[in-house]
């Protein structure tokens, strides 16, 4: 790698990995103020554990020699071998692995046990990931063999995540209150905050995923950047229309949901598509939000909504809008001329969710089976805060 | 001597305590309290899903007044805190056994 790579690479990585406590405050924000502390430290703590776990053997599940398309082999266990370059791309790519079980927690938020969502996310971070990661990135992964392309990880860490958050909703059930209480977000400043983080970060997400600093990462930047901004504007739009007000956490949620929606085609598309990504994603996201009111399942945090949505809205339209003119490693769209791709992309979608579905809901009656899933009833009255770390995230007088 | 509780909109503070200053009131307490009354709460919408806030923010505020002030200083308020729209308030006057200043001692009509 150039130094010009290698210095790009490493900022990347340290943007990624700022995603993770960005995506904290932005959850921490949405929940009710007696569960904040615990909502943050879901996300904090993943970073510890999901970067042991890649890295003892995470990262050679995802990228050792393949097995069969489906998983890697064991030759860079404990990281034997991996330097340099490949040393610059396993902690790139453990970025990744962390931040894709903490999208998972929004969906669990205030009744899940701490000890509970700790075993999941090892477990988690130790099959689901690192398969779904192989199949997408690895050259040798069925899906990436097969001609499907996911730049930044609409596959491998959206849909991935959405899926695996919805499992966990069916296996974990509702909030008490859920649909008679009034459950409101405790500070939509820290909310608006996080999303600012997560923002910034998702520049070297997407931007980073070139794995060189040269034109394709300035694409990537550059669609990231638009479809951010149109997706928010498409939320607000929508619900200003639909409910006569424009709110912050609707232009909060906007933006994330045009940030996950560009993330599989950031490299793969022009910047006029990124706007046609941006807008589909953030009309269909703010639709998709209150499919859990009308089906009853309590995805806290719209994990589903948001990012199960938004990755399948980016990874399908990467199958309309993808143009090799921007980038030979992917073919037309079918805006282009192109046809199986589209094809290849459906299938694609389809597999990762069949999979993870399945996967995380056995790994969640495991769980269930060794630490139970929730927390009690009066812990959940009384808040995880201080039923479950003797905490409080506001103390207003001594 | 009186108590005036009042429970008003806290926007209207301001120009609440103003009026009372006007009217020669020297010393007054406030409280951010929620309740609610014919408002009965007010309606915030949240990524679409709609939820009925009962308990919604006021402030209480308290002055003790000698028996001449009380009207003066009951319509100072009224006409401070009135807006027209529902959910302006109540004023509430309580009659009053004793003050104490603590500092001096002093009792009655004196401590006010």
């Amino acid at each position: 790698m150039s130094e010009g790579t290698i210095a790009w690479l490493l900022v990347s990585s340290a943007l990624v990995l700022f995603m993770t406590p960005g995506l904290a405050l932005f959850y921490g924000g949405m929940v009710r103020s007696k569960n904040v502390l615990n909502m943050l430290m879901k996300n904090f703590f993943t970073i510890s554990i999901v970067t042991v776990v890649w890295t003892v053997i995470g990262y050679t599940l995802a990228f050792g020699t393949d097995f069969g398309g489906l998983i890697g082999g064991l030759d860079f266990v404990a990281l034997r071998g991996v330097e340099g370059d490949g040393l610059l791309f396993m902690v790139f790519q453990m970025m990744f692995a962390i931040i894709t079980p903490a999208l998972i927690s929004g969906a669990v938020a205030e009744r899940m046990k701490f000890s509970a969502w700790v075993l999941f996310t090892t477990l988690w971070a130790l099959i689901v990931y690192p398969m779904v990661a192989h199949w997408g990135f690895a050259a040798e992964g069925w899906l990436f063999a097969w001609g499907v392309r996911d730049f930044a990880g609409g596959l491998v860490v959206h849909i991935n995540a959405g899926i695996a958050a919805l499992a966990l909703v069916f296996a974990l059930g509702p909030r008490r209150g859920f649909r008679a209480e009034v459950m409101r977000p405790h500070s939509l400043p820290l909310t608006l905050l996080g999303t600012g983080i997560l923002w910034f970060g998702w520049f070297g997400f997407n931007a980073g995923s070139a794995l060189a600093a040269d034109g394709i990462a300035i694409s990537a930047f550059v669609t990231t950047q638009i479809a951010a901004s149109v997706a928010a504007l498409g939320w607000v739009v929508a619900e200003w229309m639909k409910n006569g007000k424009p709110t912050t956490l609707g232009a909060a949620s906007g933006a994330v949901a045009g940030l996950v929606a560009i993330t599989p085609g950031a490299g793969f598309v022009s910047p006029m598509s990124a706007i046609a990504i941006g807008a589909i994603a953030g009309f269909l996201c703010f639709l998709a939000v209150s499919l859990k009111f009308r089906f009853g399942y309590d995805d806290s945090l719209d994990v589903v909504g948001v990012h199960l949505v938004g990755g399948i809205v980016g990874s399908v339209l990467l199958g309309v809008f993808a143009e090799s003119r921007i980038n030979t490693a992917v073919p037309d769209g079918l805006l282009f001329g192109g046809s199986d791709f589209f094809f290849k992309q459906v299938v694609a979608v389809l597999a990762v969710m069949a999979f993870t579905f399945i996967a995380s809901y056995l790994l969640a009656r495991i769980v269930k089976a060794i630490t139970g899933l929730r927390v009690e009833e009066n812990q959940e009255t009384e808040g995880l805060d201080i039923s479950l770390h003797e905490e409080r995230g506001y103390v207003f007088s001594e | 001597m009186k108590l005036i509780v009042a429970y008003v909109k806290p926007f209207k503070l301001d120009e609440i305590k103003d009026a009372l200053r006007e009217v020669g009131v020297t010393g007054m307490s406030v409280g951010e309290i929620r309740g609610f009354g014919r408002q009965s709460g007010q309606t915030e919408v949240y990524r679409g899903a709609e939820y009925k806030v009962e308990f919604v923010p006021k402030t209480r505020i308290e002055v003790a007044v000698g028996d001449d002030d009380v009207e003066r200083v009951v319509a100072a308020i009224e006409t401070a805190a009135r807006t027209g729209d529902i959910g302006d308030g109540k004023i509430i006057v309580l009659p009053i056994e004793e003050i104490l200043r603590i500092r001096t001692g002093e009792r009655g009509a004196e401590a006010i």
